[in-house]
Order: structure tokens, then sequence, then C-alpha cells
């Protein structure tokens, strides 16, 4: 009962915010609209380059981020993969624009096994580690739900959104990249990102 | 002379196309299930998890179930449910088996039921086939081979 409580205040919390999205993207259009919620914030977190991405060192450069993790069958793998092939379609245009895959299970998700998942898919795909507390703390600041499910096997899984964030070069929230979306639609926008972001 | 090398000609064409549909249906029987093209979009390096895809059409009169999945190449397999909702994704076991109801086609597809491997002890590439036997509540077991696809292949498959 709890549980679905929880999701269903969840899909109300992604609900507004696509309403605010959209609100925000009209505004952007007559210069005129606030954004009501802010979506993201400053983070530092150690990444897979051996290094620690801190995103306040991003200032200049619009970024992608979304989250997700390696035991995940389907919409993690195919959201990097399309997001690979999204990048090598715009090539140079989009040399420095960096991409960074963030676990919601750094239980399992050491940045060695990322960084050797990651070799499947575009250099620029940085991994992010956080620790369980950085977490909750960028989960919030993204507005990211995410959930551990065990299985029967005595195992877990992971529930999470599973869009992709497009941050502008002042690292606010420029749009999103639905799961579902068409190639085209998702390089428009992240072509979009880089000239307007 | 030229007319039965002709001939010869269109022999070998249609036992060339009639093996060709054959391989390419990849089709398995038990029971009065029909279970078409089976495969796996190739998992990223090192993964522990992959996704499988197949078809199950129950040609008979009564419901069948799938129960379980076993293979070698992972050290678990279980059916699940997937849904994207209000952009988030939540993957739950389906409890009980999956139904084949009598007279309709279940399709294991992307963005919905897989079957899950987990624990993978090896990595499927692509262009490479693993076998996996299912097991239904009526129809029994039955021995399919999954083919790997390359990934991002989760375009809709129309598998003859
Ligand atoms: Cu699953």
């Amino acid at each position: 009962m709890l549980r679905i409580l929880r999701i269903l205040l969840w899909a109300l919390v992604v609900t507004s915010l696509a309403g605010v999205g959209t609100y925000f993207y009209l505004g952007q259009q007559t210069g005129k609209v606030q954004p009501l919620v802010t979506i993201g914030g400053p983070f530092k977190l150690a990444a897979t380059t051996g290094e620690t991405v801190d995103s306040t060192g991003l200032k200049g450069e619009p970024f992608a981020v979304f989250f997700g993790f390696t035991h995940c069958p389907e919409v993690c793998p195919t959201t990097l993969y399309e997001m690979s092939s999204t990048l090598g379609k715009l090539g140079d245009e989009a040399k420095n624009l960096k991409v960074f895959f963030v676990t919601v299970d750094p239980e399992r998700d050491t940045l060695d096994f990322m960084n050797s998942y990651l070799t499947s898919f575009d250099p620029r795909i940085v991994g992010l580690r956080p620790s369980a507390d950085e977490l909750a703390q960028i989960a919030k600041t993204y507005r990211v739900f995410y959930e551990r499910v065990p299985t029967s096997d005595g195992g877990y899984t992971m529930n999470h959104t599973a869009l992709v964030y497009l941050m502008d070069r002042e690292g606010r929230f420029f749009g999103t990249l639905d799961y579902e979306e068409k190639p085209e639609m998702r390089l428009t926008k992240l072509k979009r990102l880089l000239k307007e972001g | 002379m030229k007319f039965v090398r002709e001939i010869i000609v269109a022999v070998a064409l249609t036992v060339a196309a009639f093996i060709s549909s054959v391989a390419h249906a990849h089709d398995y029987k038990v029971g009065s299930l029909v279970i078409t093209h089976p495969w796996t979009p190739e998992p990223p390096m090192g993964a522990k998890v992959a996704a499988g895809f197949l078809k199950i059409t129950n040609e008979g009169a009564t419901d069948d179930r799938l129960v379980s999945v076993t293979t070698d190449i992972a050290g678990n397999a279980q059916v699940h449910g997937m849904k994207v909702e209000n952009g988030v994704m939540s993957m739950f076991e389906i409890e009980g088996g999956l139904v084949i109801p009598a007279g309709q086609t279940v399709e294991l597809k992307s963005k919905s039921n897989h079957v899950m491997f987990m624990d993978l002890k090896q990595r499927p590439t692509k262009d490479t086939r693993f076998k996996a036997t299912l097991t239904f509540e009526k129809a029994g077991p039955v021995t399919i081979e999954f083919k790997v696809e390359p990934m991002g292949s989760s375009h809709e498959h129309e598998g003859m």
C-alpha cells in the first residue's frame, strides 16, 4: 500500500515536472516565464575516468545526465546505445559534450565495472558512482525516482527514472530526452542544446 | 540443354529459398504451442543480465503457462514484466508464470514482458546462439535457441 502511494506521489512529481518543463520551454520562447521548480544542481562525484567530476567546473559547457544501473536488461543499455548513436551522428559538433551516466546501484556498480561496461558505448559517456548519500542528494536535486526491488532469487533490481536530463551551459535544466522518443527528435534536441543551451 | 540447366537453377533457387525461410522462421513446436524467433540483444561488455524476447502462440483450446526458463549461460532466469510510466521504468516478476491464453499469441518484446537472464556466466555475443529450456505447465519442457542480435535491435521482429 505504502509502495503504491509512493509510486503515485512520484508519478505526480514527474507529471508536474513535465508540465513545468513545457511551461519553462514556452517561457523561453517568450522570455517571460521563470521556472517554478528547479531541476538539477551542483554535484561532485567519482567518475570512471579516475577523476572526480565537479559540475561547477562544467560552466560554459552544456551537458546531459541520466540515471541507471548495469544490472538493467533493456532500458539502460538502450538509452546508452541510443545516446551513442546520436553522439555519433553529431560527430565533431558534440565533441566536447559531456554525457554522464549516474548509477543508482552503487553497491554493485563499481567504477571499474562501469568503466568496462561503458567500453561498449561512445567514449563521451562518463560513468559516475555516488555513495548512497550522494545518490540520495543528486536524485533529490534532479527529481529522480529510484527504488530497490527484491527478486525471488534473493537478489534485487532497481526501478528508476529513465529520462535523460539536458542541462545548459549555466547548469540549468534545458529539457529531457524521453525513453520512447524517435532518433530524429533526440538529434534535434541535442543540436538545440549545443546551439542554444 | 539450356532448358535442363534452367530447370536445375530453378530447383536450386527454390530449395535455397525454402532453406533460408526455414532458417529465418526459427520456430519451435511443443504440444499446441508455437514459439517464434527467440532473440536477445547483445548486452554491453561485462553485463550480468540480458533480456530475451520471443513470441508464443497457443493453438490449443486450453490456457497454458510459461512457468520457468533455464539456460547454462545464466545462473538464473525469470519472466519479468516491464513498463515505463511517467518517465519511470519499473520491472516486476510475473508471479505464477506467464499465461498463454488458448487461441492467442503472447509476445515477449522490447519495453514489455521479457525473459530476464541474470547472473550471466558468459556474454552472449552477436551472431551466436545459446540454448535455453522453457517449461510450460501443460505442454512441458522445450529446448530452444536464442539468437543474439546486435545491440540496439529493439525493432519489431516479424519472425515470419
Ligand atoms: Cu527484467
